[in-house]
């Protein structure tokens, strides 16, 4: 998620000096340092993506790799004591072992964000963009509008077909009345 | 926290012994009904074209509203 916006902010950035988007993400990119979190590669070191990662996705459920890399001495013996049974363990110590292994918790990952609003801004200021670069080249590119645009050569390109029966069993001339002169 | 072992097997077998006679039936029941909807009367309404066309009363109608190059209207 930080890593779409700021690879969007950068995209903007290089193309068109806007301030708005940024401002909203620049909030976010703070670095999360050396526990292994996902991490936008511009703004901390760049990461090793060849070793293995941890990822707080719905569909992977155990992630390649523990939260936490640098257990500290009581970290150290809670995973001691994690390796006897575990009915010994208090709730706090539980939470605690869980909170090493996972950064968040399902329904902290599940949580709503505003992220689809940036998304849908984005979309309306380019298409916005480019309805202006379509109506410049209207003006400007466009070649003079060829004759058989006019009212007058289209009736008298309907008449043509119709002389010629064009589609007579199911399609234009079957819908039009030749002894009345209509359409049916 | 005793939850039952969840199934581990056949889950692609038991898909299929659902979707695949659904599949069947709704793409014969889409055949049936282009059959019956499209090309039905699509013949009926040839056929009625044919059954009262003449031909050459046809062509001079549109040979008179000058469509075609090797022969002209009859008033040039």
């Amino acid at each position: 998620m930080l890593r779409l916006i700021a690879g969007r902010a950068g995209g903007l950035v290089a193309r068109r000096a806007t301030v708005a988007l940024t401002t909203g993400s620049s909030a976010r990119m703070a670095s999360h340092g050396h526990d292994g979190a996902a991490v936008p590669p511009e703004v901390a070191e760049t990461m090793d993506m060849s070793r293995p990662m941890y990822w707080d996705r719905l569909d992977i459920p155990l992630p390649e790799k523990l939260y936490k890399d640098e257990l500290t001495d009581a970290d150290k013996s809670l995973k001691q004591k994690e390796k006897g049974p575990w009915s010994q363990l208090t709730n706090e110590e539980k939470i605690a072992l869980y909170r090493l292994m996972f950064r968040q918790t399902y329904p902290e990952m599940k949580q709503p964000r505003s992220e689809w609003k940036t998304v849908l801004g984005g979309i309306f200021i380019f298409v916005g963009f480019t309805g202006l670069v379509v109506w410049w080249q209207r003006v400007y590119v466009y070649p003079p509008r060829p004759r058989t645009f006019d009212d007058e050569w289209r009736a008298k390109q309907l008449q043509r077909m119709l002389d010629m029966r064009v589609n007579p069993i199911e399609g234009l001339s079957a819908k039009w009345d030749y002894e009345k002169g209509q359409w049916k | 926290m005793h939850l039952p072992k969840p199934v581990m097997r056949g889950l692609l077998g038991k898909r299929l012994r659902f979707h695949l006679p659904v599949a069947f039936t709704l793409s014969l029941v889409a055949a049936i009904a282009f059959k019956y909807a499209v090309t039905e009367p699509r013949k009926q309404a040839y056929a009625d074209f044919y059954k009262q066309y003449d031909a050459v009363k046809e062509f001079n109608a549109m040979k008179e509203a000058g469509v075609f190059e090797s022969v002209r209207p009859s008033g040039e």
